[in-house]
């Protein structure tokens, strides 16, 4: 198998060499080593594949997934909203396999050892590296709601944040509610994962009671002071095609549930719902707490813009909704996607002695749909400011959508085939 | 290794205009911030309405996103994104892009 696999490696390399000898204008010596990769979302995903294609072959990467599939955040409100299936937002692991010489391990990692550069698996083996790379994402704060501690009671009262088995529960459960019931989704305080999320499963889930459930009501409980993300375009979706069925609370987080009535317990209040659907307060993914990496508020890892690297451990580099933002950037795929990339630069220069790129650029661009055809966005640009020493959101530079409009709802599908396969094929 | 040496002029070409010793994959990078619309390298899935940018005229490619800063030409979204990014940027974008297949 390992000869298999070194073969496979070498036959991708010889291919894309030959088109950087071309095109590639690689500066210094050539990159080498192994890449340990955890996670493999948007994040992770990209940057063990931009790592395997811009370094010709020439650096080893593997990549640890609990999942033996990739399923999308983006879009699963789709399925939520009964558009779209689970299998229209599952990808195989294979194109990452079988086309970039990507060695993908379905495991859990259990432990980092920071000093001696070894990664310790659920499985019982051990893996060293030259450079890891976490790709974690988020884990819940359950603490933060005492009566979801369970595993009982989250498969009851469900976040359906992680696409994925409860992408489907939460469909189920809206399919079975009767007609005239309510719908209840929290929203944690910013900074969480996709900032319009909410706010779109909110419409698409209405989208479903007009068409299906008239009598029902949708109601959005928001622990921030007002919508964090295209609050016009959202406000206005909500009284143009949702009049009477959505209601929007403010100042409203969620402290506590009781399961057993379906009750949310605000801190002056309880609101009962039918179906409730409860987002959590969130941090980086628990492996970053386990792998002893400095941290801001106990939440997110503190990164070097430049490279990615934790600011405190040399070797680690972390991407994605794990980390600290910077100034107004939001934690999306897309974002993910772009942290990849700009790290695949950096460990590529500095595993060939190298500094990394000092002037990075990072955007976004995130697409909510209002209904089924209905799209709006919002878009930045980041560039690195020395002075700062982070990234800077661009003034003058991105924006939201003029109104909602169904161009956008064809270009956010093309969006999803584009970027899936920039991370996965 | 003196294969390389011609290339490795081209790419001091490529980013004489940066204020400082530019790294020598600027363009790469630079052009791989729009790959995740445009797809890996400029090509676009087929069929995703998307337009694919590997192997377009360099020229072109700054005409086109001119006209966006400008207004010139409507756009949904890329009016906002060009506006991040320099003119020197912009340069090496489409100057890699034009070498794309």
């Amino acid at each position: 198998m390992m000869l298999m696999k070194r073969r496979d490696f070498l036959k991708v390399g010889a291919a894309a060499g030959a088109m950087a000898s071309l095109y590639g204008c690689a500066g210094g010596g050539k990159a080498s080593g192994h890449v340990v990769v955890v996670g493999g979302g948007y994040g992770g995903a990209t940057v063990a594949k931009y790592l395997r294609m811009w370094s010709e072959g020439g650096v080893q990467v593997t990549l640890i997934e609990r999942n033996p599939t990739f399923i999308s955040c983006p879009i699963s409100n789709l399925v939520i909203g009964g558009q779209k299936t689970m299998e229209d937002i599952t990808i195989s692991y294979e194109g990452l396999r079988n086309k970039w010489g990507v060695r993908v391990i379905q495991d859990d990692v259990v432990a980092v050892d920071a000093t001696k550069r070894t990664v310790s698996l659920k499985g019982g083996s051990a893996l060293s590296y030259d450079r890891l790379v976490l790709s974690p994402g988020v884990d819940f704060m359950w603490d933060e709601i005492p009566g979801l501690k369970g595993a009982e009671a989250q498969s009851k009262v469900l976040h359906a944040w992680k696409a994925g088995p409860q992408t489907v529960a939460l469909r189920k459960q809206l399919e079975s509610m009767k007609d005239g019931g309510v719908y209840a989704i929290s929203i944690p305080k910013a900074p969480y994962r996709c900032p319009p999320g909410p706010y779109e499963r909110a419409c698409l889930v209405a989208n479903y009671f007009k068409q299906s459930k008239p009598k029902s009501k949708v109601v959005i409980l928001d622990a921030n002071e007002d919508v964090v993300s295209k609050k016009g375009l959202f406000t206005k979706a909500w009284s143009d095609l949702y009049k009477g069925i959505v209601e929007y609370r403010n100042n409203s987080e969620v402290k506590d549930v009781d399961v057993g009535s379906n009750t949310a317990v605000l801190e002056f209040d309880k609101f009962k719902a039918d179906v409730l659907n409860i987002i959590p307060p969130h941090r980086a993914g628990d492996i970053a707490h386990k792998s002893g990496i400095k941290l801001v508020n106990n939440r997110w890892v503190d990164i070097n813009w430049l490279s990615m690297e934790s600011t405190s451990t040399p070797g680690i580099h972390v991407l994605g909704d794990a980390i600290f933002p910077a100034p107004t950037m939001p934690k999306s795929g897309h974002m993910a996607n772009q942290h990849g990339k700009l790290a695949a630069a950096a460990i590529l220069n500095m595993l060939s002695g190298q500094e990394p790129n000092p002037e990075p650029v990072v955007m976004n661009t995130c697409y909510s749909f209002v209904d089924s055809k209905n799209v709006i966005h919002v878009s930045s640009v980041h560039q690195y400011d020395a002075a700062t020493r982070t990234v800077q959101p661009v003034k003058g530079a991105g924006g939201v959508s003029a109104a909602r409009n169904e161009l956008e709802g064809k270009i956010a599908l093309g969006w999803a085939q584009n970027i899936w396969a920039d991370m996965l094929t | 290794m003196k294969m390389f040496v011609p290339l490795a002029a081209a790419c001091l070409l490529a980013s004489a205009g940066a204020a400082h010793a530019a790294d020598p994959n600027l363009g790469r990078n630079l052009a791989a911030t729009c790959a995740n619309c445009h797809g890996t390298n400029g090509n676009a899935v087929k069929g995703s309405g998307i337009d694919g940018l590997a192997g377009i005229p360099k020229d072109k490619t700054l005409q086109k996103l001119a006209d966006f800063r400008s207004g010139d030409k409507p756009a949904s979204i890329m009016h906002q994104i060009v506006k991040g990014y320099t003119d020197a940027q912009l340069d090496l974008i489409a100057t890699y892009f034009a070498a794309q297949k």
